[in-house]
């Protein structure tokens, strides 16, 4: 029986032969000619005012002479004021919640009797594990995200695909990728998903396979406190925040840099394919609505990725106390393990320390740097900085995170080369599993996981070799 | 369009009704009314959808911010609207995941009223969006976003002549400002209801061939599927070689909605 949707398609077929192959340019030409005319009848012009200032901003703003400079400033200025602004409230909070709260906690504990494997697990465990969280982590969060949220408002991040559009062009990706790339410096899931602007399946691959080289915001504070305690170093006390924001930025670039790379390499090897055609409309400049965007930004991100990084941390610092607290023949775990690695880790400039950190901290990147600091205290037992066996120890400032991390051996290499690995390593356990949701392949997924750590061991690698030829001169 | 029922002043004013808009948040049970909020990127949907719902979408500037379908609900005259915030897109056209997603909802979800938040400081690119989607369903209201802006520069829209040539209400709004908000749910409550009854604008200048081609293969459709509103769009997808529509015509998927 010759069912009635087949002889519609039937008709459809015969008549799609009549009205040839342009059809679709056709119908669109005709939707253009209605609106063009609805609107010109009931539209008023006044002419004396129109998008002149919108038109004279963007000219600068998209300009091939200013449109990259400014973009750089622009950045460079937001992560200035997030490095200068960020370091008092963040001792603070960490004077709060490590030296006077903690030992609060402690008495109290110790008052009551709990047992010691609980008082252990709870205090020097979770709640050490979280108050590192929102003393290193809350402060820039609470600067970086509502001058960026001030900035996409305002409606600049349109003008930022329009200049990075042709790299990408040339890169063999889709302009779009200029976005999806923006918003992952926010946070790479989020990222992941905006990839759904893209039309072509190739396209949209390559955006996702690539959008981990963004900085997300679990790793900008990583960044901008390891660059303020090692290069922060080298020079005098003026310069620390300049030469901090200055090294972020560089690494930030690489990582705009990695992901027009490997886009490249991608479109050439894996992903063969034409670059699409595609309209980015300019949407008209905006004054951000000042106090509004603060508000939302704080209860939006800030509090969110906080809370993200929180119920995180949680668990972690727990497996942390538990694996420095659990010993095998005189040894804990953790230490078992910081030995193990530490070979492979200081052959490639980092050390066990940090390859432990990054194996607990794979569900957020946002816990990585509170990790290395409660291991290489248990590990090294460094006492003397602290007043416990566990994980306690003092911290008003960034430099004094600096004493903890030397006297667990790390060098300025130590430092750049984190600073590296934490861009270029794989992508944290929400962005993987949304990867996977994406594009529903496991091939892909992967490959997404497992790219950017090989490219992380490389670079590591290369960066600790050519240092030791320098050094050994 | 008409309001045919008499009621007191009082009960048809905008104004006096938005103190009845209840917003429920995420809460969307039993919905008596499903609205689809559609638009071009950029034009303020989020916005609009954060005003009618009470929820706090984050917006941002920049096109193709919201590329999955966001839900929430708001009650007003004692009935549960369940409200869906499509991806903003500049067509239905084209296979781009976020287009399929507005196209499909509107096509297949059979909203009982879409709203279609334009930019009114640049009317005629989103007219183009607008009028796609006046070929796929008749109820709709147009919510003329951003009225401030386009005072600002310099532009004033004739709503009342808008209204009339596309076939469906015009509001004019100000989302983040509140303005019109309290109007367009009076009237989207209306054209749900029915009291409002929609003459869309179809597309008019199609050339004589392509005319007949779609007015042939809609006239087959509405034969065998009876009481599909909008064949039109499915002949014009058909001729365009859509293989979702072919594929939902194959599946039988049109007859579940007849």
């Amino acid at each position: 029986m010759k069912h009635k949707s087949d002889e519609i398609i039937e008709l459809a077929s015969s008549l799609r032969w009549q009205v040839g192959d342009n059809f679709h340019d056709k119908l669109t030409e005709s939707i253009y000619a209605d609106a063009a005319e609805i609107s010109k009848e009931v539209e008023i012009k006044n002419s004396h005012k129109d998008y002149s200032f919108d038109l004279r901003l963007d000219r600068i703003l998209t300009s091939k002479m200013f449109g990259f400079p400014i973009m750089i400033l622009i950045l460079s200025v937001i992560l200035w004021l997030t490095i200068e602004g960020a370091n008092y409230p963040s001792g603070l909070l960490a004077t709060l919640l490590l030296e006077m709260v903690y030992p609060f906690l402690k008495q109290v504990s110790a008052s009551i009797g709990f047992v010691w494997w609980l008082d252990g697990f709870l205090l020097d465990g979770v709640y050490l594990a979280l108050a590192w969280v929102i003393s290193v982590m809350l402060p820039p969060m609470a600067i970086f995200f509502p001058l960026f949220t001030l900035l996409e408002d305002f409606g600049y991040l349109p003008r930022v695909a329009f200049n990075l559009d042709s790299i990408f062009r040339k890169s063999g990706a889709h302009g779009k990728q200029a976005l999806t790339m923006s918003m992952g410096w926010g946070c790479n899931a989020a990222g992941v998903i905006a990839t759904r602007i893209i039309d072509s399946p190739r396209e949209r691959l390559i955006a996702i396979l690539t959008n981990n080289f963004s900085l997300c915001n679990g790793r900008w504070p990583t960044q901008i406190l390891i660059a303020t305690i090692f290069i922060g170093a080298l020079v005098p006390e003026n310069w620390v925040g300049l030469t901090a924001t200055v090294s972020v930025i560089a690494i930030a670039m690489l990582g705009v840099f990695f992901t027009f790379f490997s886009s490249w390499i991608l479109s050439k090897t894996l992903l063969k394919g034409e670059v699409s055609t595609f309209t980015l409309e300019l949407p008209p400049y905006r004054p951000p609505r000042f106090w509004k965007t603060i508000y939302t930004s704080l209860i939006d991100r800030t509090l969110i990725v906080l809370w993200r990084a929180m119920v995180f941390a949680a668990p972690a610092g727990a497996v942390i106390w538990l694996i420095s607290t659990i010993s095998i023949r005189e040894l804990s775990l953790a230490s078992w393990a910081i030995t193990g690695m530490d070979g492979f880790g200081l052959f490639i400039g980092l050390n066990g320390v940090i390859l432990l950190a990054y194996l607990v901290a794979i569900p957020a990147n946002e816990i990585v740097i509170p990790t290395v600091l409660m291991l290489t205290v248990a590990h090294f037992n460094l006492a003397n900085l602290g007043a416990g066996s566990g994980v306690m120890f003092e911290v008003d400032s960034a430099m004094q995170t600096g004493e903890i991390l030397r006297a667990g051996g790390w060098t300025l290499l130590t430092g750049i080369n984190l600073m590296l690995f934490s861009l270029l390593h794989n992508p944290c356990s929400t962005t993987i599993f949304t990867i996977y949701q994406e594009t529903r392949s496991w091939k892909w997924t992967s490959i997404a996981t497992l790219f950017p750590v090989l490219i992380g061991l490389v670079a590591t690698f290369l960066v600790a070799q050519c240092w030791r030829i320098i050094e050994s001169w | 369009m008409n309001t045919t029922t008499t009621v007191n002043a009082c009960e048809t004013c905008a104004i006096y009704n938005a103190a009845q808009l209840k917003k429920l948040g995420i809460n969307v049970d039993n919905a008596d009314f499903v609205v689809a909020l559609a638009g071009n990127p950029n034009t303020g949907k989020s916005t609009v959808f954060n005003a009618l719902t009470g929820l706090r979408q984050h917006t941002g500037n920049w096109p193709g911010k919201t590329v999955t379908r966001a839900e929430g609900g708001f009650s007003y005259q004692s009935k549960n609207f369940r409200l869906i915030d499509l991806p903003g897109t500049y067509s239905l056209l084209s296979t781009s995941q976020d287009e399929q997603v507005a196209r499909d909802f509107i096509l297949f979800g059979q909203p009982d009223v879409t709203i279609i938040v334009v930019d009114a400081s640049r009317l005629e690119r989103n007219l183009n969006m607008a009028l796609q989607v006046l070929e796929i369903t008749d109820k709709a209201v147009l919510c003329l976003n951003l009225m401030d802006e386009a005072r600002r520069h310099g532009i004033e829209i004739d709503v009342r002549s808008l209204s009339k040539k596309l076939g469906i209400p015009v509001i004019a709004a100000s989302a983040r400002n509140g303005d019109g908000i309290s109007e367009l749910i009076q009237t989207t409550y209306e054209v749900a209801t029915g009291q409002i009854h929609c003459k869309p604008h179809k597309i008019n200048s199609l050339s004589a061939d392509i005319q007949s081609a779609v007015d042939t293969l809609s006239r087959k459709i509405q034969k065998e599927y009876p009481g599909l509103p909008n064949t039109r769009w499915i002949a014009m997808r058909l001729l365009d070689g859509d293989e979702n529509v072919l594929n939902a015509l194959k599946n039988n998927e049109f007859q579940l909605t007849t």
